[in-house]
């Protein structure tokens, strides 16, 4: 592994890490929030009780969250310095904002985490749900950033030199508004399946199902909800970057010839050498509709791309599968979910579905990060999409691949940890939040 | 416009040293604690942190946005030259911040606390003293844009005695904040009187670490002395500093909580400006007589501009939202 190889791979670990205490930091307050109302409303201990075992867990999220968050802001300086060199100015503001967010996010979470009892019922209550849109907001703004690398606005360019930078317009590109929304329902629906899972499989192995049922609710909701609408939000951003990114539409879909009628390939292993793809199901001229609503549109291919501007095909087609195929999975459970609340059946407790939601506690986060792989390697070999390529961004600075062992060491062992910790607050559940029913 | 974003620079450096500091300097007290006390100090720390812990390391997210933002050719060659001892710091964050976390978190209380509290300990000191490297290099003026070798360029920009030397001040400073910060929240007088004995020993010890700065600017010719006593701020400061010292010992030992937190902030900020005055609006010395400034390397206007009225706003939220948290923290706690 050369440095340059190393310093994507650690930009892309550290990432793909944060990316599942952000997701988590933005949407547990929102549970929270609605089981805090519930004990408010009804005053039942056992809404008290998950609220307080969900803001256990989340403390840990959350420091792990802001570690890793400070962690990028140094990295995109020591593995990216010449991009940051002339992005900064111009894609700084949302980091700015988002910085007002955190604070705001990291004050409210004092006061709801060692609030209680403390303060006014109803002042604690909305320190919660501060923290959870302050959440939000942060998690958008840092994608307006990101969206910005993708569709680069608000700057002027000539001979290597970024001038008449208008902040304003580099916030609001073209790309931050579908893909801000995409990522809002993707963090529902990854958070809310896992803690819908975990919560299902306490209910399976009959441990404090009182306790376990309420908290499974309570996600499930928010996290069927949210799977129904992504894939109307995935095909708004698939439309969104044939226009504004057609090399990365080409490789998610491995377009390798540019044709009209051109079909929708599900599955299929493309092969980069003979520019072909085998083993796919191609159903003719959906491609062409889906992109445009038209069957006779023309899709750009690989082909229309220098060989040098060509992003891996490999990955990002098989990442955009990965992602498309688990939004449709879950998709069908929400579904039946919501049939069977609908219609009474009283579903939530029939083993099989429960079985069900256990088995795809992970789901949603291997979408979101399948999702970000599509995004940032469809991008390659570009870091400021047309203006600046990757490797003329990184750091001069050698033996990167030693820092990324080491980075990958530590965020591995923080992962068993976490996962250790998360284990313990579980099976505490009974002797710290046990009601008799 | 970009007066704004540099006061904004230096006041949030100030708060990122003074809280942060002080919250590095506990897990500092706690690593020289003797083992029957620790406990005893590191709940008492616990409780006069926990609320505003996750606001306290903020600060330093300001700054390097701040930095990004406004000064990227500075935040660039910053982060290219002092690469090595940055991902140290950056490594000391993750395990500090974690360990605290999970210490106080894990449902089930065991041996297992014992490896955390290790963590915290050690990588409390990391991090301020790589913090504090890092502070040396800035002006240690070892950075050489133009190196053509692997050490040149990445290694003796910071591994020299002068930021060395910076990098144990800084130490001993928050281990001085931390222990003026936890004489206010003793609960019993011997505690007190524990503490400020502690006080007293890291006030030596950082008077120690201070003259070694002096030592090791003679020896890497770095004319310190000259920056700090070379000018009329420079002077006044540091004798303000002095002075407020004097007094302070005094205050302790009325057991006045309050004055000796704000005269412990001044002390602060008054080395800090001593230390910055006579550069600005340099910030990086490079080798042979080069430098990066505030002002000449600055980023484009518009993105100033923005900069600037983005901290405008956001403290308006900010502040009022902060102190209210500290004030009521402070509150409950007295009536409790
Ligand atoms: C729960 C997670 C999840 C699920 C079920 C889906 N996605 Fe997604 N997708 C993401 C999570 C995600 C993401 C991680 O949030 C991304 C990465 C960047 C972004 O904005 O969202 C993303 C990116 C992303 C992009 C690239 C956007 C860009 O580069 O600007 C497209 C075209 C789609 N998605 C399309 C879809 C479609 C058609 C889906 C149909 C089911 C789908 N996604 C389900
Ligand atoms: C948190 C979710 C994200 C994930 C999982 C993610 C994933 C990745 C991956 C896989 C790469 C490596 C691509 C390659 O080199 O082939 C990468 C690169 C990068 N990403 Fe992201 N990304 C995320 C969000 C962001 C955001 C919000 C930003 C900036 C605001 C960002 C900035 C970068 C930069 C600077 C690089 C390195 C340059 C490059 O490879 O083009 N990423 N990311
Ligand atoms: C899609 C990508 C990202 C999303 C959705 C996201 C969202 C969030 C959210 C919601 C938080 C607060 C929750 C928590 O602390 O657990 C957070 C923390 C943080 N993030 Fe990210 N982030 C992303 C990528 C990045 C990148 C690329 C950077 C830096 C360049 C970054 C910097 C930070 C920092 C500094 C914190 C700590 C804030 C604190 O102390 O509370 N994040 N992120």
């Amino acid at each position: 592994m050369n440095d340059f190889l190393a310093a994507r791979s650690q930009m892309a670990l550290s990432l793909a890490f944060h990316i599942v205490f952000s997701c988590i930091g933005m949407v547990m307050p929102f549970f929270m929030a609605v089981a805090h109302f519930y004990y408010l409303r009804s005053g039942k201990v056992v809404y008290r009780n998950v609220t307080k075992a969900w803001s256990k867990g989340v403390a840990i999220f959350f420091a792990t969250g802001a570690v890793s968050g400070t962690v990028l802001s140094f990295e995109l300086g020591l593995l990216w310095p010449t991009f940051m060199k002339h992005a900064g100015p111009i894609f700084g503001l949302p980091f700015s904002l988002e910085g007002t967010a955190f604070f705001i996010e990291a004050i409210a979470l004092g006061f709801f985490l060692y609030g209680w009892d403390r303060f006014n019922r109803w002042f604690h209550w909305c320190a919660g749900v501060v923290v959870g849109v302050s959440g939000l907001v942060s998690g958008i703004l840092v994608v307006a950033a990101n969206a910005w690398m993708n569709s680069p606005a608000g700057f002027e360019y000539a001979h290597g030199k970024y001038f008449n930078v208008d902040p304003v317009k580099a916030m609001f590109n073209a790309a931050w508004y579908s893909e801000a929304v995409h990522m809002c329902i993707a963090a529902f629906a990854a958070t809310g399946f896992a803690v819908a899972g975990v919560h299902a499989f306490m209910i399976v192995r009959k441990r404090n199902t009182g306790f376990h049922t309420k908290a499974f609710r309570i996600a499930a909701v928010f996290a069927c909800a949210a799977a129904i609408v992504q894939p109307l939000s995935g095909d708004h951003s698939a439309k969104d970057v044939a226009r504004r990114q057609p090399a990365k539409l080409a490789a998610m879909e491995a377009v390798f010839h540019t044709q009209s009628h051109s079909p929708l390939l599900i599955g299929g292993i493309p092969d980069e050498q003979n520019r072909t793809v085998n083993y796919g199901v191609e159903l003719p001229g959906m491609l062409s509709f889906m992109i445009s609503g038209d069957t006779h549109t023309e899709v750009k291919g690989l082909d229309q791309f220098p060989i040098e501007d060509q992003p891996p095909v490999l990955v990002t087609h098989l990442a955009f599968q990965l992602m498309v195929g688990l939004g449709m999975l879950m998709l069908a459970i929400s579904l039946l979910y919501f049939f069977g609340l609908w219609r009474k059946h009283n579903w939530q407790e029939r083993r099989w579905l429960l079985k069900l939601f256990a088995l795809v506690t992970p789901v949603g986060f291997i979408a979101v990060e399948a999702g970000w792989t599509v995004t940032e390697v469809g991008r390659q070999p570009w870091i400021i999409y047309g203006f600046m390529r990757t490797a003329d961004a990184v750091t001069p600075m050698p033996g990167i691949l030693y820092s990324f062992s080491i980075f990958t060491a530590v965020y591995f062992s923080l992962a068993l940890v976490v996962c250790f910790l998360l284990y313990r607050q579980i099976k505490m559940v009974p002797e710290l939040y046990d009601i008799p029913e | 416009m970009i007066y704004v974003v540099i006061i904004y620079l230096w006041a949030a450096l100030l708060l990122y040293l003074l809280l942060g500091g002080a919250d590095f300097g506990a897990g500092i007290i706690e690593l020289f604690t003797s083992d029957k006390n620790k406990d005893k100090t590191s709940n008492t720390l616990y409780r006069a942190i926990g609320p505003v812990w996750e606001a306290n390391h903020m600060w330093l997210i300001i700054v390097i946005v701040i930095l990004f933002t406004g000064f990227p050719e500075i935040y660039a060659t910053v982060s290219t030259h002092l690469h090595i001892p940055l991902a140290i710091m950056l490594l000391g964050i993750i395990a500090r911040g974690t360990a605290f976390a999970f210490r106080h978190y894990d449902a089930v209380q065991d041996d297992m606390q014992k490896v955390y509290n290790k963590i915290f300990r050690y990588s409390s000191f990391i991090t301020p003293f790589f913090l504090g490297i890092i502070a040396g290099s800035a002006v240690a003026g070892k950075i050489d844009p133009h190196a053509m070798n692997f050490r040149d360029a990445f290694i003796f920009p910071w591994l020299n005695l002068f930021s060395v030397s910076v990098g144990l001040f800084t130490v001993t400073i928050c281990g001085y904040l931390a222990a003026i910060f936890i004489i206010g929240e003793a609960q019993t007088e011997a505690g007190r009187k524990r503490y400020i004995i502690k006080a007293r020993s890291m006030n030596l010890a950082a008077a120690f670490a201070g003259s070694l700065v002096f030592v090791a600017a003679t020896l890497d010719h770095i004319p310190l002395a000259e920056w700090l006593f070379g000018n009329g701020i420079g002077i006044i400061s540091i004798l303000a500093a002095v002075i407020s010292l004097i007094i302070q010992w005094r205050q302790i030992a009325k057991g006045k909580v309050i004055m000796i937190r704000v005269i412990a902030g001044f002390q602060i900020a008054m080395i800090l400006l001593a230390t910055t005055y006579y550069h600005y609006p340099r910030i990086i010395l490079l080798k042979g007589g080069g430098y990066l400034s505030l002002l000449e390397h600055r980023g484009d206007d518009q993105a100033i501009r923005a900069l600037a009225l983005a901290l405008l706003i956001g403290s308006l939220f900010i502040l009022p939202a902060l102190v209210y948290l500290i004030y009521s923290f402070q509150k409950k706690k007295m009536t409790a």
